[in-house]
């Protein structure tokens, strides 16, 4: 409440005026946000009857899909209404409006006033006719409460069945089926999306559906929910029926008028308004998915935005911009399947021509139609990255005759650049916020923004979808001064090769070892920084045939022990799981008194550590201990840390003590590009710590959730769900899946949190366990033969890499004495 | 090979054939601790204590003729013992010369350890301020 209001007065006068909003959604907050930037000032009061403040609705399906937690899709923090001094009502529904007394009415009982009334009352979800549609395990998605609901029933091995394949019934299917459940997308129509899409676009819509494993059925009309007492079937006009254990009702929004009507507005299917937003009534205004403007409603965030800025220069006394339309444009946020549609893409309109490209093969759609020489709509699928110079060929209504013969096939830019470079500054680079170029620009000059976080908080760009971020980069790289780029660090000066690139070369170059590498590729002398990565990137390579130099490692992964501050080592055993014995326990006793053990120390992974060996000493230490190597001096595969689950605790719902100890066995001895520590819990009270390991796996009734990218160390990272699985073995294989992922693809010393951070989670899953199964195999295929060639490192004991492995040297008898 | 004086004591340490490629291993010989590093042709010693914390040099990783320490990274170069790196840069340590005869290599020890105020000659053209490697200076 403390913040200063420089450039306006205080807002809580009694002389200012009293301005009630309905509605705490994106469009009636953006609306706010437009306002706040006019004089003169209201008391704003906003009521939302959701209790959340206000978040980014549209990525609702991405917390669906478990990409994004519900506070990450948080537009205005309660801190946004706090400083500027709006009084926000959440769960209050307004039920009444006067129009005469000018007051509104919750159903909480209260009455306010308001001098301006705003209705931002977006829209509701059709429910179609269909008998029994009320019953439990139906839902619709609409808020995050829905979401919620759904989250919470959506499991493994569950029949889902969505009603619509619209937008919102697709994501939720793909959202559904992320969370393991068996989905089914039943259509009314012939075509998926045909608001968007033509019967050819829909067709390869739904082959890309069915690739997934999403089963898409046409042209069906849903009669029933069938069932007793919850859902069981759901029934089709003329009497077929499926299975169904969820049924998520996706059949479409309208706007929600009921406000409007009881104060007596004009209303046609929305609650109708001018270009200035000015509804029938002069103190009552509407904006979003509510209103029809000039015979349209719309749907989608764009528009919304750009009437609330009309709304706001007309409310504040600064009438005079006005609202002409809004260009639909719609794309489709499932990963892996890209879809775009803008504009009219009817052909068979008047004068309309039409300009095609089909690559099945490829999966690749493309259709423009033109009318009078200039773009009137756009359809995508496939392959989006066009979707931006379309949507601008629409809006500016180039004249394109001039370009009729590279309409479909855009010149390869040499630089990327140059793309924004071309763009004008009126062109949109956010089509959810309606960011121009111009704006960003201007924020970056006279603002001082140079990263992408601080451009997102200052203009909103990037804040939506998402899919505007690389161009958003692009502009920051371009004229921000201090931005810094995420250029593709060399590995090192010696070997002056991303590590991407020396990747591929190694493997294409058959190198084995790592002096090879120095002397072709390098400065030959190699340093402590590129000798133990190339050391790294051979043995995955090659899966552990490869030429192993022990100079070009670390002085640990030498001796296999962890050299300490005194140039002694400590030794830690395997004690798989974090599960040990009676008689173990008595041979590390007997070690520590035997050697001298200055300290004896259980570590933060359930493991026993014991510091202060010698090197000499090592070999006999390992063998007195009987154990296997622990692996914790190395950048390798460490632990496993496990609760006691189903065994013994009373709340464990999986075994996670023995998947656990699967897991440590069939990753254990491998080396991973920085240590890799993982965790198993059996429930979701994550004893073990589960979800800030760079593995986890999470038990939960019937299934586990296999999360990656965890940690909690310098850092602290929630770990991201990879997938949720019925069987540990579903389980043991997809962490399998990333495990070898990670091996392959992150850069040395690249722990996962920050691989998985840099790649996004959407992309680690479409490369893991969303991909074909046969990339799933050939990584599993290449992790079992990297197994296959290693070995406990403590085995060196009696197998010794060199004589003098361990030991000094020792002078020989002669001695010569020079004169 | 020249600079040897009449107090060097050339000691056979070990067959050549013996000592890793590029890797390094210690000798012992007298009260001096040794770093010998076999790097191809030729062999190179070094005393096995880094100035910053006396750390290990034997267990470091070789980049060319320079050493890096295991615990700080700090570099010296093996051939004259001076600091390679920001961190070290104001540092020396001892060398031993060393030759190879009939593949067994021999490494040149002074009978007497150099004190404070003998500080060996690869090392006399630092500036002022070069900070003596303690353990050797206290050794005697």
């Amino acid at each position: 409440m403390s913040l200063p209001l420089t450039e306006r007065e205080s807002p809580n006068n009694a002389a200012a005026k009293k301005l009630v909003v309905v509605g705490n959604g994106m469009a009636g907050v953006a609306c706010v946000e437009q306002i706040l930037r006019h004089a003169p000032k209201f008391n704003i009061t906003i009521f939302g009857d959701e209790t959340h403040v206000n978040y980014n609705r549209i990525l609702l399906s991405s917390v669906l899909a478990g990409e994004k937690s519900p506070d990450d899709i948080v537009l205005n923090g309660r801190d946004w209404y706090e400083q500027n001094k709006i009084d926000l009502k959440l769960g209050v529904r307004i039920v009444d409006i006067d129009p005469v007394a000018k007051t509104v009415t919750g159903d909480d009982g209260s009455v306010t006033s308001f001098d301006k009334l705003l209705l931002a009352t977006g829209s509701i979800p059709i429910i179609p006719s269909i008998e029994d549609v009320m019953k439990d395990g139906v839902f619709v998605f609409r808020n995050l409460d829905d979401t919620r609901s759904l989250l919470e029933r959506a499991r493994p091995g569950l029949k889902a069945v969505v009603i619509g394949g619209g937008l919102l019934g697709l994501e939720a299917a793909r959202g559904l089926q992320v969370q393991g459940c068996d989905v089914t997308v039943v259509h009314l129509m012939d075509t998926l999306m045909e608001r968007q899409l033509d019967p050819i676009g829909g067709n390869y819509l739904a082959t890309k559906m069915n690739s997934l494993g999403i089963t898409v059925l046409l042209g069906l009309s849903t009669t029933a929910v069938l069932g007793n007492g919850k859902v069981e079937r759901v029934q089709f006009k003329g009497g077929g029926s499926i299975p169904a254990d969820l049924v998520v009702v996706a059949a479409g929004i309208r706007p929600n008028v009921e406000l409007g009507h009881k104060a007596g507005l004009e209303i046609k299917r929305g609650i109708v308004v001018n270009d200035y937003m000015e509804t029938s009534h002069p103190d009552i205004f509407a904006v979003g998915e509510c209103v029809q403007h000039n015979g349209v409603c719309y749907g989608l965030v764009a528009p919304l935005l750009d009437q609330g800025k009309v709304l706001a220069a007309t409310i504040t006394g600064n009438k005079g911009p006005t609202y002409q339309g809004t260009i639909l444009a719609s794309k489709l946020k499932i990963m892996g399947v890209d879809v775009f549609s803008a504009g009219d893409f009817n052909e068979k309109a008047d004068g309309g021509e039409m300009v095609r490209y089909e690559d099945p093969s490829q999966g690749i759609y493309k259709k423009l139609t033109l009318k009078n020489g200039r773009l009137a709509g756009v359809i995508l699928v496939g392959d989006t990255s066009d979707s931006h110079r379309y949507m601008e060929w629409l809006r500016s209504q180039t004249d394109l005759t001039s370009m009729r013969r590279q309409l479909l096939f855009p010149e390869a830019s040499a630089d990327v650049g140059l793309d924004v470079a071309q763009m004008q500054d009126g062109e949109t680079v956010c089509g959810c916020m309606g960011v121009t170029k111009g704006t960003i620009i201007h924020a970056i000059h006279d603002k001082g923004v140079s990263t992408l976080a601080q451009l997102k908080e200052c203009t909103r760009a990037s804040s939506g979808c998402g899919s505007c971020t690389a161009l958003c980069q692009q502009l920051l790289k371009a004229v921000a001064p201090e931005f810094e780029e995420e250029t593709k660090k060399v590995l090192c000066k010696c070997v002056p090769f991303a590590e991407e690139n020396l990747r591929e070369i190694l493997r294409s170059q058959q190198l084995k070892s790592v002096q090879e590498v120095l002397e072709i590729y390098g400065n030959g002398a190699g340093c402590e920084v590129c000798k133990p990565a190339l050391s790294y990137m051979l043995d995955m390579l090659w899966c552990g045939d490869h030429k192993e130099d022990r100079s070009a490692r670390f002085i640990n992964d030498r001796v296999h022990a962890n050299i300490q501050k005194d140039g002694t080592f400590s030794v830690i055993p395997r004690m798989r799981g974090g599960v040990t014995s009676a008689a173990e326990l008595r041979r590390i006793a007997d070690v520590a008194d035997k050697y001298h053990v200055p300290m004896v120390k259980v570590t933060g992974s359930q493991r026993i550590d014991l510091l202060g060996i010698k090197k000499a000493d090592l070999p006999k230490v390992w063998a007195d201990l009987g154990m296997p190597s622990g692996q914790a001096y190395t950048k390798g595969v460490r632990m496993v840390k496990t609760c006691v689950g189903t065994e013994f605790c009373r709340f464990g719902v999986q075994d996670s003590t023995n998947a656990g100890i699967e897991l440590e066995r069939r990753f254990e001895n491998l080396f991973t590009p920085h240590k890799l520590k993982m965790g198993v819990v059996g429930c979701p009270r994550n004893c073990a710590e589960a979800t800030v390991k760079d593995i986890g796996l999470v038990g939960q009734e019937g299934s586990w959730q296999v999360v990656v990218g965890g940690a909690a160390g310098k850092k602290v990272r929630k770990a991201d769900l990879l997938i949720t699985v019925e069987t540990t073995e579903q389980a043991l294989e997809a962490a399998g899946v990333f495990f070898q992922y990670y091996r392959e693809s992150a850069n040395y010393l690249e722990r996962t949190y920050d691989f998985v951070e840099r790649l996004g989670i959407e992309k680690v899953r479409k490369e893991t366990v969303y991909a074909t199964s046969v990339v799933k195999q050939d990584l599993l295929g290449r992790l079992r033969k990297s197994k296959d060639h290693s070995y406990d490192a403590w085995l060196e004991r009696e197998t010794l890499n060199h004589p003098t492995q361990f030991l000094q040297i020792k002078p020989l008898e002669q001695e010569e004495v020079l004169i | 090979m020249n600079q040897e004086t009449c107090e060097t004591v050339w000691t056979a340490i070990a067959r050549f054939q013996d000592l890793p490629l590029r890797e390094g291993r210690v000798v012992v010989l007298g009260d001096q601790e040794i770093a010998v590093f076999n790097l191809g042709e030729r062999v190179l010693a070094i005393a096995n204590h880094c100035p910053h914390k006396n750390g290990p040099l034997a267990d470091g990783i070789l980049s060319g003729t320079t050493i890096v320490c295991p615990l700080h990274a700090w570099k010296f170069d093996l051939e004259t013992g001076k600091g390679a790196n920001a961190l070290s840069a104001e540092h020396c340590i001892e060398t031993f010369q060393s030759r190879i005869s009939d593949g067994i290599v021999f490494l040149a020890v002074p009978s007497q350890p150099a004190t404070k105020n003998e500080m060996p000659a690869t090392c006399l053209d630092h500036a002022n301020g070069v900070v003596w490697n303690a353990s050797s200076a206290n050794s005697q």
